[in-house]
């Protein structure tokens, strides 16, 4: 099992739903947030290229922070999801240090919080919150294992791109270009 | 034109608008934890090879620095924990791969070996203590039987200690300009540098003095030697790499590692000791303040700077 989730930059209209679905699912602290919109413009006026991807933790395969963390706190779960238990975390902000995509911060109450693509939800058959909520259905998510996911079949279909693969993370969140 | 925004307003403390995650408690421990490595690997090596009578200062004196060092960088670790009353867990896991994990072993081994060796040598500088208990003496004998097993146990936790102020941070392939394998190396001369700058204060001894100045003169070298080879090597690398020295070439900190670090910290205690070497008498206090104050900025630099680098993106 391999969970991984997609972005259609062509069809995400950068409206935050997704943001505002995480923070009031997953009861992120006020000024905070585990996943983001990235607008991207490219070029000079009147030859314009837009590109708008909803950003969150990779769930590396390589992870950084999990190779890091000198308790164990950050860990993979099933599927790959990298968590953190807080009853583990010392705060020390290693991980934090270790992400190159800053998805991770410090917890109000002293531990490290991240994306866990719900996994609260995926055990009970559920989407994440943020796919649930797209208003445009540009966020696939699944298993890579399993041919007929969601994300498998888009990513047969689509051309996509990983987010800085030079830094040797294996990312797991591909986007659609 | 390239812009890339991040249009949902992601302010998360201490990440953004750039990573703030380590301040002067990381920095000041870095320091503190080099310099006591420092202190104990020179106090061992001349121990093991049986100079402890030349130099005094440095096996007998200096190491009783050690202890106090060693406990408020620990102490400033504390204070940077997020999650404090869960830092036990440190010590119920071993992670090979966690540079941090190394780094909580050896202390739990450094600190203790630290205080023995004091203890050891507390009646040189107090001569009429008495342990007072039986078995304060008991293990005072013991560990005089074999202080020379102590002394090897200290020389390499000693300098894994020192290496591993250095690899901490360079273990990080998210932040470019630590993540070179010269910080390793790098930081332990510089502990072995702040190590040899205090003896160098302590002691009353012209020909330990001389010898101490000879030792940090070559850690000097080998540090500036380093840090050329480090931008060279950056230069030399990818774009991140480069963008992440030009922090330092024409950056934000430039004059502050230029002046600080190389120029108070190398260059100038360096001139001042190789005069001291020479014919000219410099009081001792000037060189080694310069290179203890050098170290410290080191780490300040490399710690702040390192969380402004980051991967284009």
């Amino acid at each position: 099992m391999r969970y991984a989730m997609a972005v259609d930059t062509r069809k995400c209209v950068g409206c935050s739903d997704c943001v505002v679905a995480c923070q009031t699912e997953n009861n992120v602290p006020i000024g905070y947030c585990r996943d983001w919109i990235v607008e991207v413009t490219d070029g000079t006026y009147p030859q314009l290229e837009m590109e708008i991807r909803s950003e969150r933790c990779n769930q590396c395969v390589n992870a950084p922070c999990v190779r890091c963390c000198p308790t164990g706190a950050s860990h993979f779960a099933d599927g790959g999801i990298v968590l953190v238990t807080q009853t583990e975390c010392i705060g020390c902000g290693a991980c934090i240090a270790s992400c190159p995509y800053d998805a991770r911060y410090p917890h109000p109450d002293g531990y490290v919080d991240k994306c866990t693509f719900c996994i609260h939800r995926i055990k009970n058959g559920m989407k994440p919150a943020c796919v649930d909520v797209c208003p445009t259905k540009c966020l696939y998510f699944g298993d890579l294992d399993d041919p007929n996911s969601d994300v498998s079949v888009v990513l047969r279909k689509r051309k996509y791109k990983t987010l800085i693969p030079e830094a040797g993370t294996k990312p797991q969140l591909y986007f659609l270009i | 034109m390239n812009e890339e925004v991040i249009v949902s307003g992601r302010m998360n403390q201490m990440v953004d608008p750039h990573l703030h995650i380590w301040h002067w408690q990381i920095s000041l421990y870095l320091f503190l934890g080099g310099m006591a490595a420092g202190i104990l690997a020179i106090a061992a090596v001349y121990y093991i090879r049986g100079r402890e009578n030349d130099y005094k200062t440095a096996v007998r004196l200096t190491p009783f620095l050690t202890p106090f060092l060693l406990v408020i960088g620990l102490l400033a670790l504390f204070i940077d924990l997020r999650h404090k009353l869960f830092f036990w867990q440190l010590y119920t896991n071993i992670k090979l791969q966690s540079p941090m994990s190394w780094g909580a072993w050896t202390l739990m081994v450094i600190t203790p070996v630290s205080f023995i060796w004091c203890a050891l040598h507390i009646r040189d500088i107090f001569p009429s203590w008495d342990w007072k208990f039986k078995w304060l003496w008991a293990l005072d004998e013991f560990f005089n039987k074999y202080k020379k097993a102590l002394a090897w146990v200290m020389l390499i936790y000693a300098i894994i200690l020192g290496i591993y102020t250095g690899i901490l941070l360079s273990a990080f392939n998210a932040r470019p300009l630590w993540n070179t394998s010269i910080l390793g190396p790098l930081f332990l001369a510089s502990g072995l540098s702040a190590g040899a700058a205090a003896t160098l204060l302590l002691s009353k001894n012209e020909a330990e003095r001389k010898q101490f100045a000879r030792i940090d003169l070559v850690m000097i070298g080998i540090e500036l030697f380093l840090i050329v080879h480090m931008f060279m090597g950056f230069l030399a690398s990818t774009q991140v790499q480069i963008e992440a020295a030009n922090l330092f070439l024409g950056g934000q900190y430039t004059m502050s590692f230029w002046i600080f670090v190389v120029a108070l910290g190398l260059v100038i205690p360096a001139i001042l000791e190789i005069m001291e070497l020479g014919r000219y008498h410099i009081p001792v206090l000037v060189p080694a303040v310069l290179v203890l104050f050098g170290s410290l900025m080191l780490r300040f630099i490399i710690v702040y700077a390192g969380q402004v680098s980051r991967w284009l993106y």
